[in-house]
């Protein structure tokens, strides 16, 4: 699925996407093989992204990892130098505009003509949409909270009234893919909570969200899946929740006797790092093994009084991944549909 | 932000529609209101009226004092307002025209782009080809009003000062007033070929280097460059395919009877620098990478 460069990555079991043609014509965006060079730089580097309906779908990477550049040839502003992106099956790069039919969103900061007000930007975006876009200027500009503000020449907005902007002129298109580039950039925390609950609520009804953010409370908050890259490659597609586990879960214990339990555990096949905690104990392992632990805990006669586990945050996996440290340890795990895998980071 | 209003955007989306793209039209109606919206477009416009009513001042003045001029437009000026557009016509056709017109051609794309805007026309229901068309038809438009309102404040200046009369022409005919006026109309409508072939060489400029300020100098020095070379000595040859040669095609109508050969001249030549230039641009704008602003 990632890569058709087998030697310079690895996945642990082949795609079922690929191989179901039926699911890749309804998926909302599908890259393979993606590659921009400019000169000798890389900047995107055999991206493979898969974002099927429904998805609240994270795409996160450090500063110049490639995400705008994926972002802009998805909707079509830029040529790859390699592979396809496609969205709904359309091809942006063959198709033009009919290839974001049902699709909005904006790239880095949305961008309006400064001396127009936002009402007036907003008519000529609905008629270059038509559709009848332009009986919801109303309706959107409540969304986002800025009816009052509608007379005003945009270059007056801040920041964040642009950004709202940006998602109003999205809503527009009444999108069924809504791709947004560091959306919350810029917000105050309020502009950011209210736009995170604008997304989720976006996304229960329905739309697809491709969202590239550099804020991972954002995303462990929003997204479903994820993709991380780092220098322009994927790193891990995948549920976010499976990256969580493949991070390595960790367990505390409170028993009835936990020095007795520390020493059990430390004869217990499965059970690693075990350690003395502040309320009991600590370790790693699969969630079978637990089961045998607790099971080896009672034929001892030592009661569990909580067992907790701690999954590894979206923060610690994202560094282990960009700085390559998770890369050494990768497995994929398998998925429902599109196993999640870490890709070889280099 | 409200999100309950959100649902009413999401729900009919989940059904996919036909694809409709909006009409050439749309595109070009609101590149017209862009340029409408934006001060320095005036900045054009006044120049094209500020110089005639300079003019008509001037010689208001100079009447006063003096009579006689240079040529057979200066005798007659006092004669007749309808000489003031010809000569206004004669005198800015050469360099304040074009110009004017350079002012807005080279900046239609590469302002949008540096602005990052094009990004946003892009990622809506247009093609490229469309946006591409608008903004060519809104630079030529606006070419074709700086003139007219040039000369029609040429006229009107001269008409006030000096009164409809019949007007003699370069072969020393006289034409009535009304035909006179027909044929400011029809000249300045002739100028108008050379002119958007400026104007097709300032888009493929601002489209090819991303720079307003640059493209609208190289406009401007391309017109400089063509009068340059069209004075070397040993190039005699070509100065029937300058570019610059045919500003005074025009003038072809101002004879009895109407010399219409400079005219299917100009209109050839002129095809030669504005069709392959707009087809360049029209091929760079389709495959590049916008990723400005």
């Amino acid at each position: 699925m990632c890569s058709p460069e087998p030697s310079r990555r690895r996945t642990s079991k082949p795609s079922r996407v690929a191989s179901s043609p039926a699911t890749e014509e309804a998926q909302p965006v599908r890259a393979r093989g993606l590659v921009k060079r400019y000169g000798e730089l890389v900047a995107v580097d055999h991206i493979d992204l898969n974002v099927r309906g429904g998805d609240v779908y994270g795409f996160l990477g450090p500063n110049g990892a490639g995400k705008t550049t994926t972002l802009r040839m998805a909707l079509g502003l830029i040529t790859p130098s390699e592979g396809i992106v496609e969205l709904f099956g359309r091809d942006p790069m063959r198709t033009g505009a009919a290839a974001l039919e049902g699709v909005a969103g904006f790239v880095e900061a949305p961008r309006f003509y400064p001396y127009m007000t936002a009402g007036k930007n907003l008519e000529m975006l609905a008629a270059l949409d038509g559709n009848g876009a332009r009986a919801r200027i109303g309706e959107v500009l409540d969304t986002v909270e800025l009816a009052d503000r509608v007379g005003d020449r945009v270059g007056g907005y801040s920041h964040g009234m642009r950004q709202r902007l940006g998602i109003a002129a999205a809503l527009l298109r009444r999108p069924r893919l809504l791709i947004l580039d560091e959306p919350a950039t810029g917000l105050d925390p309020a502009g950011m909570r209210d736009m995170r609950l604008l997304i989720r609520r976006l996304a229960d009804e329905g739309i697809t969200v491709l969202l590239s953010s550099h804020q991972l409370p954002e995303v462990q908050e929003l997204c479903d899946r994820v993709a991380i890259v780092s220098h322009g490659r994927v790193v891990y597609e995948g549920a976010l929740s499976d990256l969580r586990r493949q991070g390595g879960a960790g367990y505390r214990m409170h028993t009835t006797e936990d020095v007795r339990a520390l020493e059990l555990a430390g004869a217990q096949p499965g059970i690693e790092h075990p350690q003395p905690g502040e309320h009991g104990i600590s370790f790693q392992a699969e969630e079978r093994e637990v089961g045998e632990f607790s099971l080896a805990l009672g034929r001892a006669g030592i009661g569990v009084l909580s067992l907790t586990p701690e999954l590894a945050t979206l923060e610690d996996l994202f560094f282990r991944l960009t700085e390559g440290q998770l890369a050494g340890e990768a497995q994929a795990t398998p998925g429902a549909e599109t196993p999640p895998q870490l890709v070889e980071a280099r | 932000m409200s999100v309950a209003a959100a649902e009413q955007h999401a729900q009919p989306a989940l059904a996919p529609r036909r694809f409709r793209r909006p009409p050439v039209r749309s595109v070009y109606r609101w590149e017209l209101r862009k340029l409408v919206s934006q001060k320095r477009t005036y900045l054009g416009f006044g120049l094209g009226a500020i110089l005639p009513l300079a003019f008509v001042v001037v010689q208001l003045l100079r009447h006063h004092q003096q009579r006689g001029g240079d040529s057979i437009f200066f005798s007659e000026i006092t004669q007749s307002g309808l000489v003031t557009p010809v000569l206004m016509l004669i005198f800015l056709s050469a360099f304040m025209i074009p110009v004017i017109a350079a002012l807005v051609a080279g900046d239609i794309v590469a302002n949008e782009d540096g602005n990052g805007t094009l990004k946003t026309l892009l990622t809506r229901s247009v093609d490229r080809g469309q946006v591409f068309t608008a903004k060519t038809l809104a630079a030529m438009t606006y070419a074709a009003i700086a003139l007219y309102i040039s000369a029609a404040v040429g006229t009107i200046a001269g008409l006030a000062a000096w009164g409809f009369h019949p007007i003699v022409t370069l072969s020393g005919s006289k034409v009535s007033a009304s035909e006179a006026l027909l044929l400011i109309f029809a000249g300045n409508a002739c100028y108008l070929i050379p002119l958007f072939a400026v104007v097709s060489i300032g888009v493929l400029l601002s489209t090819a280097t991303r720079n307003s300020a640059a493209a609208v100098v190289a406009t401007i020095g391309i017109v400089i460059l063509l009068y340059i070379l069209a004075q070397i000595p040993g190039l005699e040859g070509l100065r029937p395919y300058m570019l610059t040669e045919q500003f005074q095609a025009w003038q072809g109508l101002l004879r009895t009877p109407t010399n219409w050969a400079p005219i299917t001249h100009s209109v050839w030549v002129c095809a030669l620098y504005a069709l392959p230039s707009l087809f360049a641009a029209y091929l760079v704008f389709l495959r590049r990478d916008v990723a400005g602003g």
